[in-house]
């Protein structure tokens, strides 16, 4: 497989604070990678800098042969890398529908056209019977949901979740990994940050591990967990 | 909120504003020229709040400087009338290209400075001052004595030269106020109008969504100004005077916005039924206190502002969200 994305030496730093310091992965098409690590070891950082929404200081990050760093964040967007937010942020004062209407007219001219898509990925997400609702009256689960289905509406080739399993209850979860599932059967590559084990467990096929804002490990998510360094540094005693 | 508007007018609403707008059609027919007059000023709030409601209600942007647009279009149509005897209706096309040269300016600095929130309502009113200030003291066009545009004897009325009786003139409001109305219509339903909402929402977001941000607020700025730049010319020609410290005075500004506050900000029909709302309690006070043989200079005034702070915190949304639940032309939500 090759890579689609490849994140080469990239750092950042905040005033003295190292946040990232030359990290260097590769994602390859069709992959589902993630990322984990203790809270402040930058991973958030990191996913910012894929996204355009921040500028790295060093290195370079390279998506199906085209810098992306130095790019703003909506240019990141049309190159085909979508995301959501670790804080979720729809468009509040509007319909769910509308929502993903706006994502689907990325690449679309005539909206009736992004209205049909944007049904289409509203009922793969469990939301088209509240396609009418204002987004900001929807349940936390529903609202990340409305995310993904907005950051998929831009036609993406690789998706960037940050932590969207975050205060999911397990039934819901599952759900969303089966969803997940199912757009990287279907070519999606995905890029996530999570917290929540269980799901990186289910999901990754390959996951890389920060601390400090230093890769300390990577690997298959089985072979990582058990990985000394990592066990220290975050995961302890909870259990996989 | 918003979903009265995204949702697609309803057939109820497509038959009330038909009602309406053949209401205001007849409307010279029947009411004498007082009403007539305020009838004018009612649509040319209306008109204006429009154009200013793009930028604010649409794309989210905050101008406290409309003045601008308006004085900039009066004076361009007005000295080309002048000057060179150029109808208003040609003066326009020159007016709309310098009054959207004017936002573009604005807008540029504002949003590639990312000037935003109250920083760019503060920039809004400082350009509008700049003008004010500047055509106050510029000779060309004749600085602070103001520009008269010559009043004529006229058997019939000359629209191509807006020149005529008050029922032309209404004619001429009430035809921009239904353009301005259906542009906005179309506005929002286009994937421009989309674009607009989801930065007024939330800028990031949108940007996060591969929406180009600064291109789609110059988008709206341009357009808001240059439509505003109308209302100018019509104040110019119907007043037939200009005076740099009353047509760029913040005073304008404010005047234009509170009809669509009033009415329901990012709402097509606020802003119509916000003007309609004001100028009427306006002149029904005017009434009330002359019939209660109150004469306190500023009475008005009082009760005006009296008013309008109970509909603000009554209505934080506007009149228009609850009256469209109400008259079942509005979709659920906000």
């Amino acid at each position: 497989m090759t890579a689609l994305l490849t994140v080469d030496g990239v750092g950042k730093r905040f005033r003295g604070l190292v946040s990232v310091d030359r990290v260097s992965f590769a994602v390859p098409q069709g992959a589902i990678f993630a990322v984990i690590g203790p809270n402040g070891a930058g991973k958030t950082t990191l996913f910012n800098m894929i996204a355009g929404a921040m500028a790295p200081d060093a290195g370079a990050i390279l998506f199906a042969g085209e810098r992306l760093d130095g790019l703003t964040a909506d240019a990141v967007c049309r190159r085909g890398v979508a995301r959501t937010f670790q804080i979720v942020r729809p468009f509040p004062g509007l319909s769910v529908e509308d929502n993903v209407v706006i994502g689907a007219l990325l690449h679309r001219r005539d909206v009736e056209g992004a209205r049909a898509y944007a049904h289409d990925l509203l009922r793969r997400l469990d939301l088209f019977d509240k396609r009418q609702r204002i987004a900001s009256t929807l349940t936390l689960p529903d609202r990340k949901r409305l995310e993904v289905a907005r950051a998929l509406a831009t036609g993406p080739r690789l998706l960037l979740l940050d932590e969207v399993m975050a205060g999911l209850r397990p039934t819901e979860t599952d759900r969303m990994v089966a969803i997940l599932q199912a757009l990287n059967r279907d070519g999606l590559t995905i890029l996530l940050i999570e917290h929540v084990m269980r799901a990186v467990m289910a999901l990754a096929s390959r996951v890389l591990v920060l601390d400090h804002g230093v890769a300390i490990a990577e690997g298959a998510p089985e072979a990582v967990v058990r990985d000394p360094a990592v066990v220290l540094s975050y995961l302890g005693a909870e259990e996989v | 909120m918003i979903a009265t508007f995204t949702a697609g007018t309803s057939r109820r609403g497509a038959v009330l504003l038909a009602v309406l707008f053949a209401a205001l059609l007849a409307a010279p027919l029947i009411v004498n020229d007082y009403l007539l007059t305020v009838l004018i000023i009612i649509l040319y709030f209306a008109y204006a709040g429009q154009a200013w409601n793009i930028m604010m209600g649409f794309a989210g942007q905050l101008s406290l400087g409309h003045a601008l647009y308006l004085g900039l279009g009066g004076y361009v149509a007005a000295m080309l009338f002048t000057m060179y005897g150029i109808a208003p209706w040609l003066g326009l096309l020159a007016a709309m290209p310098v009054a959207a040269a004017a936002g573009a300016l604005i807008g540029f600095l504002a949003f590639r400075f990312r000037v935003a929130g109250v920083y760019f309502a503060i920039l809004t009113i400082a350009f509008a001052e700049f003008a004010r200030i500047g055509f106050d003291n510029w000779n060309f066009v004749n600085a602070s004595s103001g520009l008269f545009l010559p009043v004529t004897q006229h058997a019939h009325n000359d629209l191509w030269r807006l020149r005529g009786d008050p029922a032309m003139f209404y004619y001429v409001i009430l035809g921009a106020t239904a353009v301005i109305f259906l542009l906005c219509h179309f506005l929002l339903r286009s994937r421009t109008g989309y674009f607009w909402l989801a930065i007024r929402e939330d800028e990031q977001a949108a940007r996060a969504t591969g929406i180009d941000t600064f291109r789609y607020k110059m988008i709206a700025v341009m357009i808001s100004a240059a439509m505003t730049s109308f209302a100018g010319v019509f104040y110019a020609f119907f007043y037939n005077n200009l005076f740099p410290e009353q047509v760029f005075s913040i005073f304008r500004s404010i005047e234009i916005i509170l009809g669509p506050i009033i009415g329901g900000v990012g709402t097509l029909f606020g802003p119509v039924l916000g003007a309609f709302v004001l100028t009427g309690l306006a002149e029904a006070l005017s009434s009330a206190l002359t019939a209660f043989g109150v004469d306190l200079p500023g009475a008005k005034q009082v009760f005006y502002g009296i008013c309008l702070l109970i509909v603000i915190v009554a209505l934080p949304n506007g009149v228009w969200p609850p009256l469209a639940r109400m008259l079942g032309v509005g979709r659920s939500g906000k």
